[in-house]
C-alpha cells in the first residue's frame, strides 16, 4: 500500500514537472516566455528523488536549471510561470525571471546565474540552523560545472568542518554547456573529492529515483536524529534538451543522439508511469494537465508590473 | 564628563552591545578570535558569546562570504571581517551577484542584513596590496550601502546602524583611524545615512576627505589658516546613500569644492561626489573643483615613494590655495611637526 502511493506520489511530481517543461518548450517561440530557460526535461528524477524525501520546513537552494527543483520541493506553479512571463504575480513579481525562481514560503531559497554561487549561501543557511538548534536540513543543487567552481570547494571543506546539516546533491549531466567533464578534470571522481574534505559520499546512477529517494531520506533522517553532515550525493543525470532554450542540439557535434538514447530509454517518466495502475495514472495526468493549464492561462491573464516596481526592492 | 574611546574600542563596544541584545548576531572572519583578535575589536567576543557565535574561518573569503549571505536569508545578522579591505576581491562575486541584488531579484522575498567589515591598510610598507581603497566599487552597485566612518563616535553609530540594516553593508575602517580617540557615549546609539558631518566651518573653500583623508583635511586646514583660507571641512560619513544636499550647500557658500579621495581619483568617489554637486547647483553657482587622491599608480611600500602616493595635509592645503586665489598661484606650505600624522609602526 505504501509502495502505491510512493509511485504515485513520485510519478505525480515528475510527470507534472514534464508537463510543465514541455509547454514551455511548446510556446517558447511564441516569445510570451519573457526569459531564458534551462529547461530540466531528462534530469527530473534527481529533484523528485530527493524533495520527496524533505519536509515543507526544509530548505533548497537550486541552479539556473531549477524549474524542476522549484517545483519538485513544492514551489507555487502558477506564480513560477508568472515570473517567466515576467508579470507581477511572479515569484519574483517579475524581476528574477527564469534562473531566480524562489518561494521561501516552500522552501525554495533562490537559484543563482552564475555556477556554483548557492553553494556556499546553501552552507551559510545550514550554519543557521544548526546555531538556533533546528532539526531542519538543507539541500543544495548544483551542477558538475559547479564542482569546478572555487567557491564548491571552500563550502564543502567549511560545511564538512562544521558538521553541518546539509546535503549536497550534485546533478552530473556531464556537460557545463557543451564541454563534458572529462574536459575539464583529470580525476573526474567527484565522490573521492567529496570524501576527502570528511563526508560520506555516494554515485547514484541512471536516474534511479527510488534509490535517489531512499538513500537521500536515509540521509535526511540521519540528520534529523542528530547525526552530523554534511552528505554527498552525486546523481548522474542527463539533459535532453540544448543548455538554454527549448531545442534539441545533437546537431551541434558536441554530444551525440547515441549518447541520449539510453537515457531516453530509460526515462523515469516512462518508468514510472508503468509502476502506477492505469485509472489512477489517468487520473494523476488529467490534474496535471488542468494544473498546467490554469497556470498559463494565470501568467497570460496576469499584467506586467507598473513602473514604481523599477525602483522597489533595491 | 565626556567618555573617550579609541576607534578600536568603539567598534568592539558596538558589536558587544548588538551581540548581546540580539542572538541572531554572529561574527566571523580570518583570525577573529586568534589572540590579536582583529586590532583588538573583537577581543573577549569569543569568551562571552562562545565559538559559535564568534569564530574564525578557513582562508576561504568568496565561500565565507556566501555563507554570511545563506546565513542572512536564515534571519542571522553576521559580521564578516577582513583586515584588509585587498581581501575583498575574492568575494566580489558573492557580495556584488547575490548580496547586492538578492532582495530586488527575489522580488522582495529574501534580504541580505550582513556587515562587511574591511581595513584600508597604509604607511610601514603595506605596498600594492594592503593598502587599496576599494569603496567605490562598492559605491558603483545597486543594493550596498557603504560607510566609512572617521571618528570613533561614529565607528560605534555606524556599526550599529549597519548591523541593524536589513540589507548589506561595506563597512569600510583605516588602520590608521584605529589609533583615533575621540568622544563616545555608552548607551547605544546609531549614526544613518543621509546626513553628511560639518567638521569645521568655513567660508572659501569645501574640503571633503574621505575616510583617512578626513584627519589629513582637517590638518590642511591649518595650513590653510596660516594664510587667511578658512577651510569648510565635511566628513560624509556614509558614502552611499551619500548626502549631496550637505556638500551641496556648502560648495554654493564656497563656491570651491576639493574632494579628497582615499583611493584613485579616476570613476572614483571624488568624481561621483563633484559630478553630484555640479548636477545640483548647474545655472545656480559656478563652482571651481578638484579631485584629489592616490597617485594613478601602484602603491610602493618604500618610504619615499610612499609619501609622494597620497595626498597630505601640506599638498591638500596646497591645492585648495590654487583653488581660492587662481591657477597660477602656488604655495605648498613648510611642515609643522604639531600636524604630522601619527607613524603607524609595523608589523602589521
Amino acid at each position: 500500500m505504501s509502495n502505491v502511493s510512493l509511485n504515485e506520489r513520485l510519478y505525480r511530481s515528475l510527470y507534472r514537472i514534464r508537463r510543465v517543461e514541455e509547454t514551455i518548450a511548446a510556446i517558447y517561440s511564441t516569445d510570451k516566455i519573457k526569459s531564458p530557460v534551462h529547461l530540466s526535461i531528462g534530469q527530473e528524477a534527481v529533484a523528485v528523488g530527493v524533495c520527496e524525501a524533505l519536509k515543507p520546513n526544509d530548505v533548497v537552494f537550486g541552479t539556473y536549471r531549477s524549474h524542476a527543483a522549484y517545483l519538485a520541493k513544492g514551489g507555487d506553479l502558477k506564480r513560477m510561470i508568472a515570473e517567466l512571463y515576467g508579470k507581477v504575480t511572479g515569484c519574483a513579481k517579475g524581476k528574477g525571471g527564469s534562473m531566480h525562481l524562489v518561494d521561501v514560503a516552500h522552501g525554495v531559497m533562490g537559484a543563482s546565474a552564475v555556477v556554483g554561487t548557492t553553494i556556499a549561501n546553501a552552507v551559510g543557511y545550514a550554519y543557521a540552523l544548526k546555531l538556533r538548534r533546528k532539526d531542519s536540513v538543507v539541500v543544495s543543487f548544483f551542477g558538475d560545472g559547479g564542482t569546478d567552481e572555487g567557491v564548491f570547494h571552500e563550502s564543502m571543506n567549511f560545511a564538512a568542518l562544521k558538521n553541518l546539516p546539509i546535503i549536497f546533491v550534485c546533478e552530473n549531466n556531464f556537460y557545463a554547456i557543451h564541454t563534458h567533464l572529462l574536459k575539464r578534470h583529470k580525476a573526474a571522481n567527484l565522490c573521492e573529492r567529496a570524501r576527502s574534505y570528511g563526508m560520506p559520499a555516494e554515485q547514484i546512477g541512471d536516474n534511479d529515483l527510488f534509490r535517489i529517494h531512499e538513500r537521500v531520506g536515509a540521509a535526511v533522517n540521519a540528520l534529523r536524529s542528530g547525526e552530523m553532515g554534511p552528505f554527498f550525493f552525486e546523481c548522474p543525470t542527463y539533459r535532453l534538451k540544448e543548455h538554454v532554450g527549448p531545442g534539441d542540439d545533437f546537431h551541434l557535434g558536441y554530444r551525440t543522439a547515441l549518447e541520449a538514447d539510453s537515457w531516453i530509454k530509460n526515462d523515469p517518466v516512462k518508468r514510472l508511469a508503468e509502476m502506477v495502475e492505469h485509472p489512477r495514472r489517468r487520473q494523476i495526468e488529467e490534474e496535471a494537465e488542468v494544473e498546467v493549464r490554469a497556470a498559463f492561462a494565470f501568467a497570460e491573464e496576469s499584467p506586467f508590473p507598473e513602473a514604481e516596481e523599477l525602483l522597489t526592492d533595491i | 564628563m565626556e567618555r573617550l574611546l579609541s576607534y578600536v574600542d568603539a567598534i568592539r563596544e558596538a558589536t558587544d552591545q548588538e551581540m548581546e541584545r540580539d542572538p541572531s548576531v554572529v561574527v566571523f572572519g580570518l583570525d577573529v578570535d586568534d589572540p590579536k583578535a582583529i586590532q583588538g575589536t573583537t577581543r573577549g567576543l569569543v569568551e562571552k558569546y562562545g565559538p559559535e557565535r564568534v569564530f574564525g574561518t578557513p582562508l576561504s573569503e568568496d565561500g565565507m562570504t556566501g555563507v554570511a549571505i545563506g546565513m542572512a536569508f536564515a534571519g542571522l545578522r553576521p559580521i564578516h571581517i577582513h583586515i584588509r579591505m585587498d581581501f575583498l576581491l575574492l568575494a566580489m562575486n558573492q557580495l556584488i551577484n547575490v548580496a547586492a541584488k538578492s532582495r530586488y531579484m527575489y522580488g522582495g522575498q529574501l534580504q541580505v542584513p550582513v556587515v562587511i567589515r574591511s581595513m584600508i591598510g597604509k604607511s610601514w610598507g603595506q605596498g600594492a596590496q594592503h593598502s587599496q581603497g576599494l569603496y567605490s566599487f562598492f559605491m558603483h552597485v545597486p543594493g550596498l550601502k557603504v560607510v566609512a566612518p572617521t571618528t570613533p563616535y561614529d565607528a560605534k553609530g555606524c556599526l550599529i546602524y549597519a548591523i541593524r540594516d536589513n540589507d548589506p553593508v561595506m563597512y569600510v575602517e583605516h588602520r590608521i583611524l584605529h589609533f583615533e580617540k575621540g568622544p563616545v557615549p555608552e548607551i547605544s546609539y546609531t549614526v544613518a545615512p543621509g546626513k553628511a558631518r560639518i567638521t569645521a566651518e568655513g567660508d572659501d573653500v569645501t574640503l571633503i576627505g574621505i575616510s583617512h583623508m578626513q584627519l589629513e583635511c582637517l590638518r590642511a586646514r591649518y595650513y590653510l589658516e596660516s594664510v587667511g583660507i578658512h577651510a569648510e571641512v565635511i566628513d560624509p560619513i556614509w558614502l552611499s546613500p551619500l548626502d549631496t544636499e550637505t556638500i551641496a550647500e556648502s560648495a554654493r557658500k564656497t563656491g570651491r569644492l576639493c574632494v579628497v579621495d582615499n583611493g584613485w581619483t579616476t570613476c572614483g568617489a571624488g568624481g561621483e561626489i563633484i559630478a553630484r554637486v555640479l548636477e545640483s547647483l548647474q545655472g545656480k553657482r559656478e563652482l571651481r573643483v578638484r579631485r584629489m587622491g592616490f597617485a594613478p599608480t601602484t602603491c610602493p611600500p618604500t618610504p619615499t615613494l610612499e609619501g609622494l602616493y597620497y595626498p597630505n595635509a601640506r599638498t591638500i592645503a596646497s591645492a585648495a590655495y590654487s583653488l581660492v586665489k587662481g591657477d597660477d598661484s602656488q604655495w605648498l606650505p613648510g611642515e609643522r611637526k604639531d600636524l604630522q600624522e601619527i607613524e603607524f609602526r609595523g608589523p602589521f
